[in-house]
């Protein structure tokens, strides 16, 4: 036993002074990377206290218990078909999502606002625009699990039900590809909402009434301008709410039948509309979101 | 070495120049940076991290071009802000492990620098608690601690002691001078206290209205000056009296008891020293007077003030001495 293990009692810690660090630097990347993973775990509450935690898992569980039930009725009634398909699910329950894209937007941003978070991520290696892609991204993924999760239940429980296997499979595919789009859709419309303002229940309030307002007026423009020029005319107020764009698209798309006939695209030049229409609304929030963060959050 | 070198920096914004042909040079070890609000302190900051791009002039740091080399630096360069920057409801150690990995170290490493480093600010096991819940003076460790966490080869602290209490800017002090000292990191400290930065730096640059007014090592600034101070408790007068019989010249205080003697007179000690014993009162003080960071600015003020351009400024930081 050497004299500095006697001096020293059990249980000390001893300072070992300061040590720098030698190892590997992952540079912008790895910091672009981080982000978006803190921003995809922070939507679902990981590795914050508990209580931010609920109510995104509320929401999902909420959102896929639909799904188990009419997985469960197919099951037992041995259905060839699901009550409610692959891509018109986010439709029918769209209130739901935009409760979940409504709470998960402004954390991700208005935290960061709020709190001055900004300089300190400029003062390392990343851009503005790392910075908002890395959001965009990481909020992007979180929607798309939410959307995608009972989705997947529908498969599994067509699978279980002994369903036409290569069906299933089509369905649920185009299924992902549709909630990947709408994910794009609400992600970019909530995080450029939630830009304008530090405080996280305006940021709420403001996403809750716009794509629930967008949700009411779109099928009264339909149906006004169904009546009043045609029914063609009348599909695109579907472009108004976000859930129904990209169902209309769904149909356009692959073939699948939308959740109401009269807000689909009726035909190719359709298509195009509703396709630009998607993409405009996705640009156009980036481009809000990355000329917000460019006065934010300076150094 | 210098840490920091610029030539002919300058920075306009539209027709306000927030930093003016800054020319200077900044060695290893502490150096404070003085100067105003709005004297362009954040501007050179903002331009040294490779965040602005300058008007004209060229800045290099660390050996890095701050215009071309912005990501490099920021991986080596560490900064705290003087505003709020902390996320209120993660704990300090998901925060700091957090902004590791955002200055690029591997999620292994990071883990275990933020616990050493909270633990080198002075963060035990309150570091598992939401930052909401912690006092200004732990919320300040934090935001030091985020700014060492990677191991950065120097930092810029904006007004590290801002908004605590005098225990706490003392240990604040105290944990700069170590970054400096111990963890061999270089650091670059802005401060409106003349005190603060006279304790703790090596070095001092003082710009106002975007132009460089000085830049000295604090040792200069501070040196032995050829004036003594003294103070006894009492008879004050007559000890005067009896010093300059000796025939040295005699300056009082302007608090009582005290006198300043200059020191050409080489026995002046000596005369007080005997003039206290033979008129038995107590000696208080008897001190070679160093100058002070503030004799810098009232120089300036009295030969340079009609000359500045902008008179914005001139008068701020020696309206809080030491």
């Amino acid at each position: 036993m050497s004299t500095a293990d006697r001096a020293a009692p059990h249980g000390v810690i001893h300072d070992i002074g300061f040590r720098h660090y030698t190892g590997q630097r992952l540079g912008r990347r790895w910091a672009r990377r981080s982000l978006l993973i803190e921003t995809l775990r922070g939507a679902y509450g990981l590795g914050r206290p508990a209580k931010s935690r609920i109510m995104a898992w509320l929401l999902l569980g909420l959102y896929v218990a639909p799904a188990l039930i009419v997985v469960t009725v197919a099951i037992t009634t041995k259905a060839d078909h699901l009550a409610l398909s692959y891509t018109n699910y986010s439709v029918a329950l769209s209130l739901l999502t935009t409760l979940f894209v409504a709470g998960r937007a402004p954390y991700a941003v208005s935290r960061d606002l709020r709190d001055g978070v900004i300089p300190l991520y400029l003062s390392r290696p990343l851009s503005r625009l790392d910075y908002v892609a890395a959001k965009f991204i990481g909020l992007w993924l979180a929607v798309t699990l939410f959307l995608a999760a009972p989705i997947t239940v529908l498969l599994i429980g067509s699978l279980l039900a002994k369903m036409r296997i290569g069906d299933a499979v089509t369905g649920w595919l185009g299924g992902m590809l549709m909630v990947a789009i709408l994910a794009a859709v609400l992600t970019g419309i909530g995080l450029a909402l939630a830009s304008f303002t530090k405080r996280r229940g305006l940021g709420v309030a403001a996403i809750v009434t716009s794509l629930v307002m967008a949700m009411g007026i779109s099928p009264l423009v339909t149906s006004v301008v169904n009546t009043q020029v045609s029914v063609e005319a009348g599909t695109y107020g579907a472009l108004i709410d976000p859930y129904r764009l990209v169902d209309g698209l769904a149909a356009g798309w692959l073939g699948v039948d939308p959740s109401d006939a009269m807000m689909a695209p009726v035909n190719g030049a359709g298509t195009t509309v509703f396709t630009l229409a998607m993409l405009a609304v996705v640009g156009a929030c980036l481009a809000v979101l990355t000329a917000r963060f460019k006065k934010v959050g300076r150094v | 070495m210098a840490t920091i070198s610029t030539h002919a920096l300058t920075r306009s914004f539209g027709p306000v120049t927030a930093v003016s042909d800054l020319t200077v040079e900044l060695p290893t070890g502490v150096v404070g940076l003085v100067g105003a609000n709005g004297a362009g302190k954040s501007t050179l900051i903002k331009m040294l991290l490779g965040l602005l791009p300058p008007t004209s002039g060229t800045a290099t740091i660390l050996g890095f071009d701050c215009l071309t080399e912005g990501f490099a630096i920021r991986e080596r360069v560490g900064y705290m802000p003087e505003s709020d920057c902390l996320p209120l409801d993660v704990s300090a150690t998901e925060f700091l492990v957090h902004m590791a990995r955002m200055s690029g170290l591997p999620t292994n490493a990071a883990r275990e620098r933020a616990a050493d480093t909270l633990r080198h600010v002075g963060l035990y096991e309150e570091r598992y608690r939401p930052i909401g819940t912690y006092s200004t003076g732990m919320k300040q460790r934090v935001k030091l601690a985020q700014a060492l966490v990677h191991d950065p080869q120097l930092v810029f602290l904006d007004e590290p002691t801002n908004g605590l209490d005098p225990a706490g800017r003392d240990e604040m002090l105290g944990l700069i001078a170590r970054v400096s000292q111990d963890f061999g990191i270089s650091v670059v400290v802005t401060s409106h206290l003349l005190g603060e930065l006279e304790r703790i730096s090596d070095h001092i640059v003082v710009i106002d209205g975007g132009v460089l007014r000085r830049s000295t090592s604090t040792a200069d600034a501070t040196q032995v000056s050829g004036t003594l101070l003294v103070e006894v408790t009492d008879r004050a007068d007559e000890v005067i009296a009896r010093v300059r019989d000796h025939g040295a010249a005699v300056q009082p205080g302007r608090t009582p008891g005290t006198f300043a003697i200059d020191l050409a007179a080489a026995d002046a000690a000596q005369w007080v020293v005997s003039a206290v014993a033979e008129l038995e009162v107590g000696l208080v003080r008897l001190q070679r007077k160093r100058h002070q960071l503030a004799e810098i600015f009232a120089d300036d003020a009295s030969s340079a003030s009609p000359t500045i351009p902008t008179p914005t400024a001139p008068a701020t930081p020696t309206e809080e001495p030491a």
